[in-house]
């Protein structure tokens, strides 16, 4: 996705850009991914006959920390994209860095927590619950950590390429992908974490 | 780098992007597929032709059962559909090539591959025995200790992404890079139903990648999703396959439809009768799809309500699949046919078809199928719809499409034998079928007592499958035989109506010399006739130099990233060691994935 051309050889019939068309088209068939995950583990999640429950090991308080961590990258990503379209190499260096740290500092809390439950009792193994917990938020994890790869690609594809290289719609269907990871993350954190409350 | 690629011999197949050599190479691969999936069911034909045979062993039949289903849908009709999906999509929409040439060329490696890890279970002796819906937790690591379901699991699982990153890329293509004047409404039907066949692999595809790897935790890691000693559920494996399992039936039969169409109007010389209700009456079935799985499991006792919103989805169905029914028997009305091999195999599909469809809407009500669950009677219905339907029309398509392909017609004498030999042997096979399963012969059983009346049945059947087979032979050496001997076939050479027949046979690299523009629905028929309706000779395009023509670069990656893949995916047979495969599997997909995105496209 890095390189200009496949694509952009002919007009299109939509006026969609192909590759902007074919990441709409895997963001629907990731809602079908990420939807039967939710669904398993909103089956599960009071399931399982060892192990603490969801309430007693979950918290919040560091968990809302990196949704808002998150949801701020998103903010740089908007703000990384405009910064190119204006062809503004550094504005737009500096907020694809910032997008690349959001992440990082993400997968660094998911580390953290991850290491935390297993600390405390909760392995994957240990019941259906923490099964059905892990493979969710694992598989938005990988998504993430995905993320990070490809726009720290970007920023170092940037670096090499010079000062004239500013890839619109290669930077746009990458912030189409992270701006669907985190609203992902919106709908696990309020299926996952704030459902216990309810 | 990539530019100095040659043109000709096995490299320029091996890092082509071009979709015509695409969908070769997955015609070829799906055919010799189907040569495994062939020999599978003459096996079990064999082993059931007499009561308390022993020709294989119980262990044995399970794993032919499985592999036989499971190859017969994954690797021979999926990627056969995948074929017609790949050399006719831009043709017939009058594109130069599909949306993402690279990522089609990864999915046919990814499928490749996949194919291959599924069926090398033969080699390491350790069959998948768990049905083709592999139900837990029959198929759990406690009752299935051996790597043999890992290879199902896991094989599904790659075959499953080369059919994503396919269906993206037809999807884009369809909906963005048709040619001028050609709307919606004016797509040739085939593109309808690959269109609606892609939208229904992108939803239902990541429902079976999450089962899957569901399976994979359960079985190599130690959870419990599907096993009751943990608190998790068998049932959820079920819910979980069908709502993937049951669009899967139509990603299996829409293509078919579509192929059927362009066949039954061609050879009709008339238009589709009710293309608009053709094209609504698809997308309802594309819809209603969805909505019907939990049919596949009445007897796990959902309760009145499911079973009733469920039984009457199903019978829904039916109807715009019978609109479709009474539309191609309207095309046939009055028209002029002309009862060549492909009409012979399209018109069989009506009959077949409809003959599968009727003992589907028996079972679409639940007290008749917990009489019919499990037993022959499903088998003989659901051949009569995926062998009398799909599988005839493939070969009907295979049959009109290959001299657009290769230039040469196949034989028409051998290709009528073959027909008949599939007519009668077919039907001598599944039609006893029916009477063995409402006398109550289950499904899956590797021999039976002789004293149970299914002797005179399951001889038939058997006889059936053998005359099927020597069709199959037939037709492999007609495919032989037609590719260097058969009669030459010129640019419209069926008298056609799309787009792909105002090319020369076989059509040149660039597809297109001039961009095609269209203003009505079979455009290139209504150009064969003046206003006072005589016949004139439209227009064919021309033929340039193809060095003018800007053509997508050759590439290896994605022949480099498809065996990452495979490297990561063949990881958990190597138990704790295996880790370090499928991470040098991810390091190659990287590679492959970098290489890729710094190539000149």
């Amino acid at each position: 996705m890095v390189s200009d051309h496949e694509g952009a050889l002919h007009a299109t019939n939509t006026g969609i850009d192909n590759r902007k068309f074919g990441m709409w088209v895997l963001i629907a068939s990731e809602c079908f991914l990420f939807g039967t995950l939710i669904a398993n583990y909103l089956v599960n999640r009071a399931r399982g006959l060892s192990g603490p429950k969801a309430q007693e090991i979950y918290e919040i308080d560091i968990t809302t920390l990196s949704t808002f961590d998150l949801l701020m990258s998103s903010v740089a990503m908007v703000l990384a994209l405009h910064g190119c379209q204006n062809r503004d190499v550094g504005k737009f260096r500096f907020w694809t860095g910032i997008v690349v740290l959001g992440g990082v500092i993400f997968l660094g809390f998911q580390y953290y927590e991850f290491s935390h439950f297993v600390h405390n009792g909760l392995g994957l193994t240990t019941s259906i619950f923490g099964s059905s917990f892990y493979l969710l938020t694992g598989c938005h994890g990988l998504h993430v950590l995905a993320g990070v790869l490809w726009m720290s690609t970007i920023l170092a594809t940037s670096f090499v390429r010079g000062d004239k290289w500013f890839p619109d719609v290669p930077l746009e269907v990458a912030g189409l992908y992270w701006h669907f990871v985190d609203v992902v993350w919106i709908v696990i954190f309020t299926v996952v974490y704030l459902f216990v409350y309810i | 780098m990539a530019k100095n690629l040659p043109q000709t011999g096995i490299i320029s197949w091996i890092t082509t992007v071009d979709h015509k050599r695409i969908g070769i190479m997955y015609a070829v691969t799906a055919l010799f597929f189907l040569l495994f999936g062939g020999i599978e069911a003459i096996l079990m034909r064999t082993q059931l032709m007499v009561p308390n045979n022993d020709f294989v062993t119980g262990s044995t039949f399970n794993g032919l059962v499985t592999l036989h289903g499971t190859t017969m849908i994954f690797l021979f009709v999926m990627p056969l559909s995948a074929a017609f999906f790949n050399y006719l999509t831009p043709l017939m929409i009058g594109a130069p090539d599909v949306a993402y040439p690279r990522m089609n060329a990864l999915s046919y490696w990814i499928f490749l591959f996949g194919g291959l890890l599924l069926n090398f279970s033969f080699v390491a002796g350790m069959l998948p025995d768990g049905g083709w819906f592999n139900y837990a937790n029959l198929s759990g690591p406690k009752y299935s200790p051996t790597h043999g379901i890992d290879f199902w699991v896991l094989g599904v699982q790659v075959v499953g992404l080369a059919s994503l990153i396919a269906a993206i890329n037809f999807f884009v293509t369809i909906l963005n890079m048709r040619c001028k004047g050609m709307t919606l409404l004016k797509m040739p039907i085939f593109i309808w139903t690959t269109l609606v066949t892609q939208v229904l692999l992108i939803l239902s595809l990541p429902v079976i990648t999450v089962a899957l790897v569901m399976m994979s935790f359960d079985r190599s890691f130690g959870t419990g999703f599907f096993d009751p000693e943990m608190g998790g559920q068998v049932i959820m494996w079920q819910h979980l396959f069908w709502i993937f399992g049951h669009p899967e039936v139509y990603i299996l039969i829409l293509p078919a439809m579509g192929i059927v169409s362009e066949i039954l109007a061609t050879f009709s010389r008339k238009p589709l009768f009710g293309y608009s209700v053709m094209v609504y009456s698809t997308c309802a079935i594309g819809f209603l799809g969805f909505a019907v799985w939990a049919h596949h499991m009445f007897t796990t006792g959902l309760g009145p309500w499911a079973q009733a919103l469920f039984s009457a989805g199903t019978m829904l169905i039916a109807v715009p699949t019978g609109v479709k029914i009474f539309n191609w028997i309207s095309t046939l009305w009055g028209g002029q046919i002309s009862f060549t091999t492909p009409m012979l195999f399209a018109v069989s599909f009506i009959a077949m078809f409809t003959m599968g469809g009727l003992s589907g809407v028996m079972h679409s009500s639940p007290p008749i199928d917990y009489q019919h669950q499990d037993s022959y009677f499903v088998v003989a219905h659901f051949h009569y719809v995926l062998y009398g339907g799909a599988v005839m029309a493939l070969f009907g398509g295979i049959f009109y499409w290959f001299p657009k392909v290769t230039g040469r017609f196949m034989d028409e004498t051998m290709g009528k034998i073959q027909f008949w030999l599939y007519m009668v042997g077919f039907n001598l096979t599944f039609f006893p079928m029916h009477f063995l399963g409402i006398q109550g012969m289950p499904r899956r059983i590797y021999t039976y007592a002789g004293d149970q009346g299914w002797n005179l049945w399951n001889l038939m059947a058997t006889m059936g499958a053998y005359i099927t087979a020597l069709g199959g032979v037939l037709f492999f050496v007609n495919l032989i035989y037609s590719c260097f001997n058969g009669k030459r076939a010129g640019a419209d050479c069926w008298d056609g109506r799309t787009l792909e027949w105002t090319l020369a046979s076989p059509p040149p690299e660039y597809n297109f010399a001039v961009d095609p523009e269209v203003t009505q629905l079979d455009d290139f028929w209504v150009r064969k006739f003046d206003a006072t309706g005589n016949r004139v000779e439209p227009a064919l395009q021309p033929e340039i130099d193809p060095a003018t023509k800007h053509l997508p670069n050759p590439s290896f990656w994605p022949l480099v990233l498809a065996f990452g893949i495979l490297l990561l995916a063949c990881g958990p047979f190597f138990d704790a060691k295996g880790i370090w495969l499928s991470v040098f599997g991810l390091g190659v997909m990287l590679l492959g994935t970098y290489g890729w995105s710094y190539e000149e496209a």
